[in-house]
């Protein structure tokens, strides 16, 4: 087993979480240290998932039951600076909830463990035993300030749809196994001739499954109350990390074993896509939270991601992934900038609270400024980029209909983000926030504004990378 | 007498499934009763795989099953927890009452 090496990033994450539990048990008052070298264990991982499995072009291991390619490394690396960003700024808000526990680091690595083996599964039970490790966790974090009503709300509802959500994804694997007769993905495709209907029976199931886990509609109802209701920087990790590994088994899942029933779920995926964008940009234009505004975006943009894939291209699978990559950043800079806006140990979350910022915080509203010019698509800004490329890629297969709707709710959506900049810029300014950040929140903020500003200076950067995937 | 074959098992899991599903959407009262559907659910795809499995003649199919059996009982283990937390804090589990996120 020389190849063992290359699972290294999940072998050293999940002793690390053993580790790291003990450590827990045995000493006392440990957080802090616990959440240091959380950030630590992240940070490492990243580095040996960089250094073993990025020049690796497609291995499987394990029977087969898991693959190392380059998205699977790309996507892993993602995921892993995605929580390892979030962990680090989430560390004040958790101190004034009085919410700064063990618990938290530990739950974010389990998630992160989940979804890596997510990520690379190429196998119905490997893939099945990575998403509830995610999941598990997830429901966990979603009701973590527990003392608050909201919280367990939140927690309550995303624990009840998403094991209906699981539920219905295992029945479609259940139905796939027995037709196609193995849980692997390329036996599966290879048996592909005989059955076909009862295998996109099975399609359908896991698609809606899937669909839950990234909020696209119709399946998307938990996400505006579990992002509401969740602590502010677990609502930041359930809109960034979770959708990459989601995404990564979508695509993996529709272009591994079901490449060739693509007219039978190509259909299904356009139609999610363009209900996913009209509903995000239409609901969100009457909200007063900012967590669910953020909410209700990210429907409209997982909307966005499954157009790239409904194109049933390579290239419709790069622009997809450019385009989570680009939203990821996007999100962490809102999330950071919702962060800042504290005063008196409290923290402010409502659209109304933003009016006048730009008296007071100059520098914060104009990071704002260029966040919700990029998210809603304004060039040469990096969300920008993303859109481009999806557009691209969804005319070249002359799908023209999905690049019409497309475009026309991104002005829809382009309404409620200038709202919001309105809000800043013209309205009465309210009392001073806090501005004694903390120094990760404020590098956090910087770094992704700056790459949000300059990305169209080294496009080709991130172009080169994904590139290198090649699925079909 | 008609010998009991696939499909008469594939109905079965089937309409398990489908009570699980009824379950949690007609359910008004009680969150205890969602948790039982959503065990109902996860048992009726246990249901499907060993009998594709004794029918394929392959194994995994059982080993899935053992897999699906370990999680869902973590998983009521946390929704069990959970809704503790909640009725902690709103002294209630019924489900017309969590309506406190709305929008």
């Amino acid at each position: 087993m020389n190849n063992l090496n290359l699972v290294l990033p999940e072998i050293f994450i999940s002793l690390s979480i053993m580790f790291l539990l003990v450590l827990g048990v045995f000493k006392k008052d440990s957080s802090r240290l616990i959440f240091n070298t959380s950030l630590l264990v992240l940070f490492i991982t990243a580095i040996i998932t960089l250094n073993e499995t990025y020049s690796v072009n497609r291995i499987t291991l394990f029977n087969e039951g898991v693959v190392i390619d380059h998205m699977s490394s790309l996507m892993k690396i993602i995921t892993l600076i995605g929580a390892f960003l979030v962990l680090s700024i989430s560390s004040s808000y958790l101190k004034t909830f009085k919410i700064f526990k063990i618990e938290y680091p530990i739950l974010i690595l389990c998630s992160v463990l989940g979804m890596m083996v997510m990520i690379s599964s190429n196998d119905l039970i490997v893939f099945y035993m990575g998403l509830e490790l995610q999941s598990l966790a997830l429901y966990v974090l979603a009701t973590f300030n527990r003392d608050q009503l909201k919280s367990s709300e939140a927690g309550l509802k995303y624990f009840v749809l998403s094991a209906l959500s699981s539920g219905l994804l295992l029945y479609g694997c259940s139905l796939i196994y027995g037709f196609s007769g193995s849980t692997n993905f390329d036996i599966i495709a290879s048996q592909l001739n005989s059955n076909e209907y009862v295998l996109t029976f099975g399609i359908v199931f896991i698609l809606v499954g899937l669909a839950f886990k990234i909020s696209a509609v119709p399946f998307h109802m938990w996400a505006p109350d579990v992002y509401e209701g969740s602590p502010t920087s677990v609502t930041l990790f359930f809109t960034m990390v979770p959708k990459i590994a989601a995404l990564t088994v979508f695509i993996r899942f529709l272009y591994v074993p079901f490449l060739n029933l693509i007219d039978q779920w190509q259909m299904i995926i356009i139609f999610l896509s363009i209900a996913s964008m009209l509903f995000g940009a239409i609901a969100a234009i009457g909200q007063t939270n900012i967590k669910r505004l953020i909410a209700y975006s990210s429907i409209g943009h997982i909307g966005y991601t499954l157009a790239g894939l409904a194109t049933g291209s390579n290239e419709g699978i790069q622009s997809s992934i450019i385009y989570i990559s680009i939203y990821v950043i996007m999100n962490l800079a809102l999330f950071s900038c919702l962060l800042m806006l504290k005063r008196n140990n409290q923290y402010y979350e409502d659209i109304d609270d933003l009016s006048g910022l730009s008296k007071n915080h100059p520098l914060l509203s104009l990071s704002l400024l260029v966040i919700l010019f990029s998210l809603a698509g304004i060039p040469p800004l990096a969300g920008f980029f993303a859109k481009f490329y999806i557009f691209k890629t969804v005319i070249e297969q002359s799908m023209y209909f999905l690049a019409i709707v497309g475009l026309l709710s991104t002005v829809i959506a382009a309404f409620y983000y200038l709202r919001i900049i309105k809000i800043i810029y013209f309205d009465k300014e309210k009392e001073r926030y806090d501005s004694d950040h903390s120094p990760w929140l404020k590098f956090s903020l910087t770094f992704s504004t700056i790459l949000i500003l300059l990305y169209f200076i080294f496009p080709s950067q991130l172009i080169e990378v994904v590139s290198r995937i090649n699925i079909i | 007498m008609t010998e009991i074959g696939l499909g008469h098992y594939l109905t079965l899991g089937a309409v398990i499934f489908s009570i699980g599903i009824i379950g949690i959407f007609l359910n008004r009262k009680n969150i205890i009763v969602i948790l039982m559907s959503i065990e109902l659910i996860l048992l009726a795809v246990n249901i499907n795989l060993v009998a594709f499995s004794i029918f394929l003649g392959d194994l995994a199919g059982q080993v899935f099953t053992l897999f699906i059996l370990t999680v869902a009982a973590a998983e009521a283990a946390i929704g069990l927890a959970i809704i503790v937390v909640y009725y902690r804090n709103s002294g209630t589990i019924r489900v017309e009452e969590i309506d406190k996120l709305k929008g």
